[in-house]
């Protein structure tokens, strides 16, 4: 770790350049303690009035600082968002559930070894450096939305929902402007720059995610397959929301967790089932267009497979 | 009696009070920080080092290079003593080698100082996987530690194998694995002139003494090693690695107590590791399922010959366990550069085990024989290759009650034939074993004025009991509740006991303690009689010595009495115990039976290991629940050698990947169902007065076995690859 200046933000207060924030800590001090992050300057934004959880006729509304635990145990996000607090639940430990926050948790790294290792090259940590993860280690890494110099993963749960149910992000400048973003515009793809993971400016800081009331919201669900039952990482995890009408899925909004930089919609699998009768026949044919756009390496090609049937399991409980 | 019950440890309220000491724990007056700095590059040499930015930091005492590292005796070293890396050279033989130690006031300042060196290398192309130089396979030099040959045979093997009536010829591997005990690996070194005391993390306090007594060149009678609490070692505290003698190294250089601590990343590349093994097993039998001939070729994945040698003996389990006329078995080391490999829980059977019952029940299924049945078969109550009888062997009671609890009979052997809704369910059986062993150790005991006794010995208590075991023992022979009796262990100028490791610390040191604890209640005796014209001579056998009172017919007195009349402060009994002329006519070993439940989703393929019953012949057991807790405690780790546990190396750098406890996965409590253990009732009087054997490494072994061999039950899928992940049984 290095030497930084830490310094407790007061309401009201704005950040200053070269500084970086930190809320719960949980992703931000294990990053700092193996120098992949080098802040001169931390900007402790914990006891910002951004704690509040609320619905209003448009949808949810969650604080920046909302921890994942309080998330998870809020009656109204379990009933009109289950797909919320399934995820938040399936996440890490109780202790890191508690400290973590819910805008942070959005800010995650990659939880590639090579990113976190400062003993290899990394074109995300020290751009131009390399990718030795490509041709290396890849089974736990992205197959979706990749580059030649990037194939990591974003590791986090409760965004693969929040980008399934629409989610937007309400963003403060360091001029102090408000902006939503869509979550869908939030992220942006390695391409030849890894090292920028979001739409974020340096300043930029979440104040809330919203997300709008659906019956696919109220219908929704989220599958998580690791290799070991509590307390990992996702190989593959799928959001899965629907709204069903009379026999037939009117929308079906689905996202993946484990397989790409960010969490990745399958709007092809959605068009597929849309206006369709549910059923395991539906299902097989719809996931098979899961595959499409896919690249895969020497180790994590089982990708594909596991998250069609993590998709299906996740349909066939939806529609049970 | 002490001995057999079931007793709370007596370390027990310390440790979970924070009280209990931890070698990290000791407040050394003017203690600094070490660092240590390691390469990045897996073969070359360091061409120097850029330490100006680093030595003009804050804090920074010294920066030791091997251009200015402390010259050490590396010319007459004992057997088992690591002398690779310790700066003494500028050769770089694996990535996360340590190349430079960097010293500081507080720990964040070395940290940071650390980090700022910059190191200039010439890389030379480095060997990163043993899958491209299986040919230059060799032979140890020193197989067992010399107690056995790297080859065995027996009969013909070869010739057998060919006219068999059904026959398993399959390959098996097993992958890296690391001990990450909870503990780091922390010494805090002290020179006080020449004498230098330590306190270390350690499963061996008299290794670590002639560790650094030879590396200094000093006389052992000027080192202390102190280690009063050990959080875990599974083996990586067996050797002395060079961290702790490179904190002695800093200590003497910048003429302060120094403190050097492991990160966890560190803790992947600086105490050895179980190597990756590929063993090709070879089983023939006859149309009863009679073993005709057994062979087991194992290669060994080892480092650069200079940093040492370690041969997994994968095949030892294999020349004994079963009767068969014809056995053979190879060990062979493949050099990489990687760090020296060493013992990990189970060390030669853990991974040996896994491929000899796989293959076994390969071999079941192909003759349709229950599991069970062809182990029946193929008993035996003599060492195979050997042919000394063993010691005791309650295999049989093992296999009958495990079944018994299991529910075995039920089994339908049909692989995929037993679900619970869609979800398949598989049962499957291993059989376990694991050598007893016993070295010379040494205890003393005290009876006090107080009516209590110390028992002292210089082993460790490595979180198995070794406290509350002596007491017991002590106490039993003395007329004392073990809450009377103060053990007192983890110091080196306390009498020698060897190494915790190898499942041996009951069988070693509780003799001696026992013995020790005699000669004072005899000593006490004779010192009251000598004070009592009536007792001269009533016989030794004739007195009572319970609570701190001494009674015979003639009278009695309390041991505060005899010691003020003789002004002594206690009486002592000292025993030096090693094993007996006559055991080593035997063939010591645990056994055991393993019973395994897995529940594995039809669709995504997730394993759960939903019931276990484990059932051993592990000897008399000293104390039943410190017993269970080892017991249950190795199942969990071989749950983790099943489906969890593998250290992944990027091939084109030779660099662990997966260096932390987040990606190197070992179970979590959710994985582990509720553990039925039975232990036979079986002591081996033989090895041991007491009839005591191992118990350390038992369970941990035929627990992978048990587990594949019921994924496949499940899937009809057999993984011969460890660890048993989810995509190895996707298709």
């Amino acid at each position: 770790m290095q030497n930084f200046t830490l310094v407790r933000s007061a309401p009201g207060t704005r950040p200053e350049a070269g500084s970086m924030f930190i809320a719960g800590g949980t992703d931000l001090l294990q990053l700092m303690k193996n120098d992949v992050v080098k802040p001169n300057r931390l900007v402790d934004i914990g006891k910002l009035d951004m704690r509040d959880i609320g619905t209003s006729p448009e949808g949810l509304r969650l604080g920046a600082l909302a921890s994942m635990a309080e998330v998870a145990a809020n009656e109204q996000v379990r009933t009109g968002w289950p797909a919320i607090a399934e995820a938040l639940l399936l996440s890490a430990s109780p202790q890191i559930r508690n400290m973590g926050s819910i805008g942070g948790n959005l800010l995650q790294r990659t939880r590639c070894n090579y990113f976190r290792d400062t003993g290899f090259a990394c074109n995300k940590r020290e751009p131009g450096s390399g990718c030795p993860a490509i041709v290396g280690e890849n089974r736990d890494l992205a197959v979706f939305g990749v580059s030649d110099n990037c194939i990591a993963t974003h590791p986090s749960d409760v965004p693969v929902v929040l980008m399934a149910l629409d989610a937007n992000v309400h963003i403060v400048s360091a001029a102090g402007n408000n902006r939503d973003v869509r979550l869908s515009e939030f992220y942006r793809l390695p391409g030849d720059t890894p090292e920028i993971e979001t739409i974020l400016q340096p300043g930029d800081m979440i104040v809330a995610i919203t997300v709008p009331n659906s019956e696919a919201a109220r219908k929704s669900t989220y599958v998580k397959v690791r290799d070991r039952t509590s307390y990992a990482f996702a190989l593959v995890s799928a959001a899965v929301g629907l709204d069903i009408a009379d026999g037939r899925i009117r929308e079906a909004r689905i996202a993946l967790g484990g397989v790409a930089p960010m969490p990745w919609r399958l709007t092809q699998v959605e068009a597929a089932l849309r206006g369709q009768v549910p059923g395991d026949a539906l299902f097989a044919d719809a996931t098979r267009h899961l595959a499409e756009g896919a690249r895969v390496g020497t180790q994590n090609g089982f990708k594909i497979e596991l998250a069609q049937r993590t998709v299906t399991r996740a349909l066939q409980t939806l529609t049970a | 009696m002490n001995v057999g019950q079931s007793m709370t440890r007596m370390d027990g309220r310390l440790k979970v009070m924070g009280q209990a000491k931890y070698a990290a724990e000791f407040a050394v007056p003017d203690a600094v920080h070490a660092i240590l700095v390691q390469s990045t590059i897996a073969a070359g040499t360091v061409e120097g080092f850029d330490l100006q930015q680093a030595k003009d930091m804050p804090g920074v005492l010294a920066i030791i290079t091997p251009d200015n590292a402390l010259k050490l005796q590396m010319g007459k070293k004992p057997q088992q003593v690591v002398v690779h890396p310790l700066l003494q050279d500028h050769e770089v033989l694996y990535n996360g080698q340590h190349i430079a130690v960097v010293v500081a006031i507080t720990l964040q300042q070395a940290q940071a100082a650390a980090s700022a060196v910059k190191v200039r290398y010439r890389t030379d192309e480095a060997v990163t996987s043993m899958d491209m130089v299986l040919k230059s396979a060799y032979e140890p030099k020193q197989f067992a530690n010399g107690e056995a040959k790297a080859d065995s045979r027996k009969g013909d093997p070869e010739t057998a194998m060919a006219t068999a009536a059904a026959k398993v010829d399959a390959t098996y591997i097993t992958p890296i694995e690391h001990h990450n005990p909870m503990e780091s690996h922390v010494t805090i070194a002290r020179w006080d002139g020449d004498r230098l005391t330590v306190w270390t993390a350690t499963q061996g306090i008299s290794g670590a003494h002639r560790t650094l007594s030879t590396l200094f060149g000093i006389d052992p009678g000027n080192v202390t090693v102190i280690c009063p609490f050990v959080g875990g070692g599974f083996g990586s505290k067996g050797n002395t690695w060079p961290p702790a003698t490179l904190a002695a190294m800093a200590a003497k250089m910048v003429g302060r107590p120094v403190k050097l601590e492991l990160t966890r990343p560190q803790m992947f590349t600086s105490n050895g590791y179980r190597p990756r093994t590929i063993q090709h097993v070879q089983l023939a039998a006859d149309a009863d399922g009679r073993l005709v001939a057994m062979r087991h070729d194992g290669l060994t994945q080892m480092s650069m010959p200079k940093l040492g040698e370690f041969a997994e003996p994968v095949g030892m389990a294999t020349r004994m366990l079963y009767a068969s006329p014809n056995i053979g078995t190879s060990h062979r080391l493949v050099g990489v550069n990687q760090g020296l490999p060493t013992y990990m829980r189970g060390p030669g059977e853990a991974s040996g085990v896994f491929a000899l019952e796989s293959a076994m029940d390969e071999l079941a299924v192909a003759l349709k024989l229950d599991p069970i049945e062809l182990r029946l078969r193929n008993y035996t109550d003599v060492d195979s290759t050997e042919g000394k009888p063993f010691a005791s062997k309650s295999l049989r009671e093992c296999y009958r009650q495990g079944a018994e609890a299991f529910g075995w009979q039920k089994r339908n052997p049909e692989p995929s034939s037993m679900r619970d809704g869609r979800t398949l369910i598989g049962w499957g059986m291993a059989t376990s074993t694991y050598p007893t062993r016993r070295m010379p150790a040494s205890a003393v005991v005290r009876l006090m004025a107080d009516g209590s006794a110390v028992v002292l010995s210089g082993t460790q208590d490595i979180g198995t009991g070794t406290y509350t075991t002596m007491a017991q023992v002590a106490g039993d022979e003395v007329g004392l509740s073990a809450d009377r009796v103060r053990a007192e262990l983890g110091d080196s100028r306390l009498p020698s006991a060897p190494i915790s490791g190898g499942s041996m610390t009951t069988a070693s040191v509780l003799p001696a303690v026992q013995m020790a604890a005699r000669q004072a209640r005899s000593r006490l005796i004779a010192l009251a009689a000598s004070q009592n014209e009536g007792w001269r001579n009533v016989p030794e056998t004739s007195y009572q010595l319970r609570d701190g009172v001494i009674s015979c017919e003639a009278g009695q007195a309390s041991v505060a009495s005899v010691l003020a009349q003789a002004d002594q402060p206690y009486v002592e009994g000292r025993d030096d115990a090693k094993l007996s002329e006559e055991a080593r006519k035997y063939s010591a070993h645990s056994f055991g039976a393993q019973f395994a439940e897995v529940r594995i989703d039809p669709d995504l393929r997730t394993i759960k290991v939903s019931r276990w019953v484990g059932a051993f012949d592990c000897g008399r057991l000293i104390n039943a629940k410190t017993g269970r807790s080892q017991l249950i405690g190795g199942i969990v780790f071989g749950m983790g050698m099943a489906l969890f546990e593998e250290t992944r190396v990027d091939e084109a750098s030779g660099r662990i990947v997966n260096a932390n406890i987040a990606e190197y996965l070992m179970p979590v409590n959710a994985d582990v169902p509720e553990i039925q253990t039975i232990v036979v009732d079986a002591p081996d009087n033989i090895t041991t007065p007491m009839g005591v054997k191992g118990i350390g490494e038992l369970p941990m072994v035929g627990a992978a076995p048990a587990i594949a061999n019921a994924v496949f039950h499940a899937t009809g899928v057999r993984v011969r690859d460890l660890p048993i992940r989810l995509d190895k049984i996707l298709a």
